[in-house]
């Protein structure tokens, strides 16, 4: 299986006046695991159904390597996909299932046979493969979806929302052996997802999306450690990054009675992030605990600091008493300045 | 414990004094068709089987019963068969495709629907005469089947509309047609519909009168309802031919019904949705 480049290029889509993908450009690599990052609603599925095929663009152009393919039907696209509900055929075995691709491209019978084979092989599912997908579990139904998808050698992967229906042992099991694979097989391959973990463990690069609009595309520990703006800094990380509103003003943040020096020349209105765990009790700032969440290993704190809400993450070896009075502290390295429409300084 | 207690029990005396009136319809048809004469409920005589010799002659000029009863199976079958195609894929094209004026043409369905169609019956004869099908079985299948078709599509989008959108793009990625999709995959996932609506049209053709009372007149091409309205419409009725006669026309349905009665409930037990 070989991977090639895709290359999204203006591509736009409205359903009637709703716009739900704004003019969208974006290179995939050959081989590479792109993830498309966002909440509900925010275009990264209709994108991945114009991919696929499903769905035809408004505008723009899509590319597989060379060949300009937005105006053709799925079953010229080459493109193998993975559905949420992974969407296998009730009345069929899995391998059936699994030979379906196959034989709907007359495949010769013996080659299918080897080839469904060879694929329930790879993802560890041989063992089942007489059964119905109601008769075998959801993480099975999961590969039998995968194989489905791949034992076409198909030039593209599509996995929209693969892993969502699993339980979550199962699911970080899954996303390490997908991208496994993925890697092994070279196929380029493009994941929508909603949960930030899953995005950041998997692929390459993410493409994080908000209403209908790419906000960034880059590796996940640029995505983490330089969000491009106040919704990618929001969106990525867990526990979530604390944003406050406030007032820059020679070289300091004031957001309602707080006044934190900061090494900046920026001024006006906008935003403050700070990781909570970049945060540390112990500071010179004075706050008071009002909630206290274990979270196993850390524990984490939300704190009032005059009249600010933030939330610090701690080793849970030294929880501080709900309505205890603490000192905050924070990396002033490790700062986020975004101005007042979100975009970072 | 009682099976059922004291409040049920007046349910089912009341329930069982409403249906009083069919159950006496039901005895008197079994008793007239099997002696030969009936006083109100009472037999009188011995039991003969006089009033069945439909089955082995014609009786007073008419055609043997297996002609009619041909018809009406040809009748019957054909309607469904049309009527389930159709819909089906008419119901498909709703619940899948957004298309200008998809809403308006789903209302029109609906009031045609609720449309009486014996209203419309000197139009359909007018028609049917200037397409050159009055008094063909044609004629009749196609408007029986037309008049159906709004109360199926309604049924069927409702169907369409709870399969799994995923399947049908999984289906379109591993390389089927459109046409495919709705052949091999929509459409077999949809059977209990199918069935459903497939029973319910044989059952309705089986037993419509109006339409092959005024569209046919050939007693060549008499369907089981107007042959045995021949019968009633005598000078001298003959009532224990005639209830022998419904007997026999209500044996079949009554089997479908026991056959397909599982199919049937499905119409009202989650089929329809808007």
């Amino acid at each position: 299986m070989k991977g090639i480049p895709v290359r999204l290029q203006g591509l736009s889509k409205s359903f009637g006046k709703v716009v739900a993908l704004k003019a969208l450009d974006l290179d995939v690599r050959a081989g590479e695991l792109v993830a498309f990052l966002g909440p509900s609603g925010c275009g990264k599925t209709t994108t991945l159904l114009m991919v696929a095929g499903i769905y035809m663009p408004t505008e723009g152009e899509i590319w597989f390597a060379e060949r300009r393919v937005e105006h053709l039907h799925p079953r010229d696209r080459d493109v193998g996909m993975v559905f949420q509900s992974y969407a296998l055929y009730p009345h069929l075995t899995l391998f059936d299932n699994i030979a379906f691709p196959l034989r709907l491209k007359k495949t010769a019978e013996r080659e299918t046979r080897q080839k469904v084979h060879q694929t329930a092989e790879l993802l560890g599912i041989a063992h089942v493969i007489d059964r119905r997908p109601a008769a075998v579990s959801g993480g099975q139904q999961q590969r039998a979806a995968l194989a489905r998808a791949l034992v076409k050698e198909p030039q593209v992967l599509l996995l929209d929302e693969p892993l969502s229906n699993l339980d979550a042992q199962i699911r970080i099991q899954a996303r390490a052996e997908i991208r496994r694979l993925q890697q092994e097989l070279g196929v380029t391959s493009i994941l929508v997802t909603h949960d930030q973990a899953e995005a950041l463990a998997m692929a390459d690069r993410v493409a994080a999306f908000s209403v209908g609009e790419l906000q960034q595309f880059a590796s996940p520990d640029e995505l983490y450690t330089r969000p491009a703006n106040a919704f990618v800094a929001g969106f990525v990380g867990h526990p979530p990054m604390n944003l406050l509103k406030g007032t820059f003003e020679d070289g300091h943040f004031a957001a309602n009675g707080v006044r934190l020096p900061l090494r900046t020349t920026a001024t006006g209105a906008g935003i403050l992030g700070v990781r909570p765990e970049d945060m540390r009790l112990g500071g010179e700032l004075p706050a008071r605990v009002l909630v206290v969440e274990p979270l196993g290993r850390e524990a984490l704190v939300t704190l009032d600091a005059g009249g600010v809400g933030v939330k610090v993450l701690i080793a849970d070896d030294r929880r501080p008493a709900v309505g205890s009075n603490v000192g905050v502290g924070y990396d002033p390295d490790r700062l986020h300045l975004f101005n007042a429409e979100g975009r970072r300084l | 414990m009682p099976l059922f207690p004291p409040r049920w029990r007046l349910v089912a005396i009341g329930l069982a004094l409403l249906s009083l009136p069919i159950a006496a319809g039901l005895i008197w048809l079994i008793l007239s068709g099997l002696f030969d004469r009936v006083h109100g409920l009472l037999p009188i005589g011995s039991p003969t089987l006089q009033n069945w010799r439909f089955l082995w002659e014609g009786i007073g000029g008419r055609p043997p019963v297996y002609v009619p009863l041909l018809n009406t199976a040809v009748f019957a079958v054909l309607v469904a068969a049309v009527e389930v195609i159709i819909a089906s894929m008419a119901a498909y094209a709703i619940s899948r495709m957004s298309f200008p004026g998809r809403a308006a043409y789903l209302g029109l369905v609906l009031v045609l629907h609720a449309f009486p169609a014996v209203s419309l019956i000197i139009a359909i004869f007018y028609i049917l005469r200037i397409l050159g099908l009055f008094d063909t079985l044609i004629g009749v299948i196609l408007v029986k089947a037309s008049l159906e078709l709004p109360l199926g599509i309604w049924l069927m989008k409702g169907f369409f509309d709870y399969l799994s959108w995923e399947m049908e793009m999984a289906a379109l990625v591993d390389g089927m047609s459109r046409w495919t999709v709705f052949w091999r995959v929509a459409f077999p996932l949809v059977r209990p519909g199918l069935l459903a609506l497939g029973t319910f049209a044989l059952l309705s053709a089986w037993g419509e009168f109006i339409l092959p009372f005024t569209l046919i007149v050939s007693s060549q091409r008499a369907m089981m309802a107007t042959y045995l309205q021949s019968f009633l419409t005598e000078a001298f009725a003959d009532y224990g031919v005639a209830a022998a006669v419904g007997l026999f026309y209500a044996l079949p349905v009554l089997v479908l019904f026991i056959l397909g009665q599982r199919y049937l409930l499905n119409i009202y037990g989650g089929g329809v949705k808007g």
